[in-house]
């Protein structure tokens, strides 16, 4: 079953195209990765698919359904089913953990406070923060902070969770259990993982899918699994960038002086 | 014996103290399944062991585990075997190692006296460095020796001079009016109105120019350079200036005391001036006053000492706002609380502190006799 499809994609700021002609579909209860180097526009195409960016061109479907024809009520409706993971997190600085996870509940659903405390309670447990419900956010470590802000995202149990560059800034021994997290958390709960990443043991180690995004042509040079690309793609940029190699021609460095 | 107990989604039969949980339907959470008292009217029917039927079990999320992982935690003897695989991964996840931070420690009323105590000493040692820092650095911008850019200098002396003249201009014509109405209102009384003019000369020139604007330049200028600072802090900006061994001080304080204690005596000029004129306006449009006569009462009535009291007032308050805002903005804590909180106490600390000073200003004023 497709959980998402995007059309003809593209997107961008005012005349200035990011990426254009983008499509792919994102298999229900997998773990797709949007994948590229820095600066190909990886975090702009997740902007249009959790509501944030217009896309200048092309359509995105959630289940079956336009998300962008829809109106802004219907929207914002199906954005409820979404969890997203900001790439710094995004906790809201003036709340506890327990009420940046709280927030969302309170003011989208009609549970009553001992409800929402279970569940807040659960969440926590789920990404293995269960005492630092009353710390502030500002109090935690960089790891604590994004596993906090996981379980902000997975507040609604959302059918469809977006990562903006989860370990982004971990070292590598907490950027594994956050892979090891997530993915437990789709076999569990059988939601549906749609990452941004240029991480290649989290794209080789989790990701069932994904689509290559270059810079360069802007729009989408490859479509697989990370692994398959890794082995198979003979595209000089994919295969420089999963085996982490120089591209052809280019003679090292930054400016290339050497 | 057997006890039944029932809830939304799931219902218990108990029997020699095992109690076998048949959970039905979906538990969805958003959907309002969650029944938080759920957990203890089964642990309240005084079974031992708890098992699980999830046959009939619809779809579910984590309103589930939140229930089963308040079941488990009653402390009876666990058996999941009849819950579906995936539920019982969760149910495990949510059972790992928690990390926890160091738990702030709680303090007695006398520690936290002490500790009060003690920062408020740190503090004073902090104002005080940054005062004599900047009379050092202020000393090298003169003798031409501080890396203090340009560009910086120019971009705060346009921001705390021509960009503050509109309100400047706005506060001191008003209060210059209101001076002249509330002295006409007495002075007519004995027939004195032309003595409105050096009631307004003599307030505005030694006392409400230059307070009024350094009031105005605290809640804009001041508030804005803690803001600055604090933001700037939160990025890490400052920290990556010191990293590279930049001087801090000269590239983003230096520039703005500059700049603000420069400007203040020049925008007290400006205000004396306006204010002048709005009592002009409202003493010729509404009293028995002629210009000339204003004009001449003026000269008469406001001397060069009172200026010169005026202008020293106004550099020390340039001064003031400006130390309190970079001060203020450097020790802010991080995020966005923190910006606003600056910004606050930053206009806060700076108008008292010239009200303050203000008054040190007229017992010093009065002793050598200006």
């Amino acid at each position: 079953m497709t959980r998402l499809e995007v059309k003809d994609l593209s997107v961008g700021f005012g005349d200035v195209i990011v990426q254009r002609q983008i499509s792919f579909k994102v298999a229900a209860g997998s773990i797709f990765a949007i994948m590229g180097g820095s600066g190909c526009g990886k975090s702009t195409v997740l902007k249009a698919m959790i509501g944030l960016l217009r896309p200048s061109l092309g359509s995105i479907h959630v289940d079956e359904e336009d998300y962008w024809a829809a109106s802004d009520e219907r929207r914002a409706e199906i954005g409820r089913g979404f969890g997203i993971l900001f790439q710094s997190g995004a906790l809201w600085n003036s709340m506890t953990v327990a009420e940046n996870i709280a927030f969302p509940l309170k003011m989208l659903t009609p549970l009553d406070d001992d409800a929402i405390a279970a569940l807040v309670r659960v969440k926590l447990l789920l990404v293995g923060l269960g005492s630092v419900g009353e710390s502030m956010p500002a109090d935690l470590s960089g790891g604590m902070r994004k596993r906090a802000a996981l379980a902000r995202a997975l507040a609604l149990d959302p059918d469809i969770l977006f990562f903006d560059e989860p370990s982004a800034g971990l070292d590598p021994v907490t950027a594994r259990r956050l892979d090891d997290l997530i993915q437990e958390l789709r076999d569990g709960f059988g939601t549906t993982v749609v990452m941004v990443s240029h991480e290649l043991p989290s794209l080789l180690g989790i990701c069932d899918d994904g689509i290559f995004l270059d810079a360069e042509t802007k729009t989408a040079i490859a479509h697989g699994a990370p692994r398959v690309l890794r082995d198979e793609c003979t595209h000089p940029a994919v295969h420089a960038f999963m085996n982490r190699e120089r591209m052809p021609g280019d003679p090292g460095g930054l400016h290339g002086h050497h | 014996m057997t006890v039944t107990s029932q809830g939304r989604g799931w219902s218990a039969t108990v029997e020699n103290a095992s109690a076998v949980i048949v959970l039905s339907g979906d538990w969805i959470a958003r959907k309002g399944g969650v029944e938080p008292e759920a957990a203890s009217h089964v642990l309240a029917t005084g079974a031992r062991t708890l098992s699980f039927n999830a046959d009939r079990l619809g779809r579910w999320d984590s309103a589930l585990i939140a229930f089963l992982s308040s079941l488990r935690d009653g402390g009876m003897v666990f058996d999941e075997a009849g819950l579906p695989v995936t539920a019982r991964q969760m149910l495990a996840l949510a059972s790992g190692s928690s990390a926890s931070p160091v738990p702030p420690q709680a303090r007695s009323i006398p520690e936290r006296v002490g500790y009060w105590a003690l920062s408020i000493r740190d503090e004073a040692g902090e104002v005080a460095a940054l005062v004599g820092t900047a009379c050092l650095r202020g000393g090298a911008v003169l003798r031409g020796h501080s890396s203090m850019r340009g560009r910086d200098l120019l971009e705060h002396l346009s921001n705390a001079g021509i960009a503050a003249l509109p309100i400047v201009t706005v506060v001191n014509i008003l209060v210059g009016g209101i001076l002249a109405f509330v002295g006409a209102v007495q002075l007519r009384r004995f027939g004195a109105d032309v003595y409105v003019a050096s009631m307004v000369g003599v307030a505005v020139v030694r006392e409400m120019a230059a307070l009024m604007t350094a009031i105005i330049m605290a809640g804009r200028t001041g508030g804005a350079y803690a803001a600055t600072l604090a933001t700037m802090q939160g990025n890490e900006e400052i920290d990556a200036l010191r990293a590279f061994g930049i001087p801090m001080f000269d590239v983003l304080i230096l520039p703005r005391i500059v700049a603000l204690t420069a400007m203040m005596p020049i925008l007290y000029l400006y205000g004396c001036l306006v204010g002048i004129l709005g009592g002009f306006v409202v003493a010729v449009l509404t009293l028995d006053v002629s210009p000339l006569s204003y004009v001449a009462e003026i000269r008469a009535a406001v001397s060069g000492g009172q200026f010169i009291l005026g202008l020293s007032k106004s550099v020390v308050f340039g001064l003031l706002i400006a130390l309190v805002g970079c001060r203020v903005g450097l020790r802010a804590g991080r995020g966005a609380v923190a910006v606003g909180q600056a910004a606050t106490a930053a206009v806060v600390a700076g108008i008292v502190g010239i009200i303050v000073l203000d008054a040190v200003f007229a017992i010093c004023a009065r002793a050598l006799g200006v």
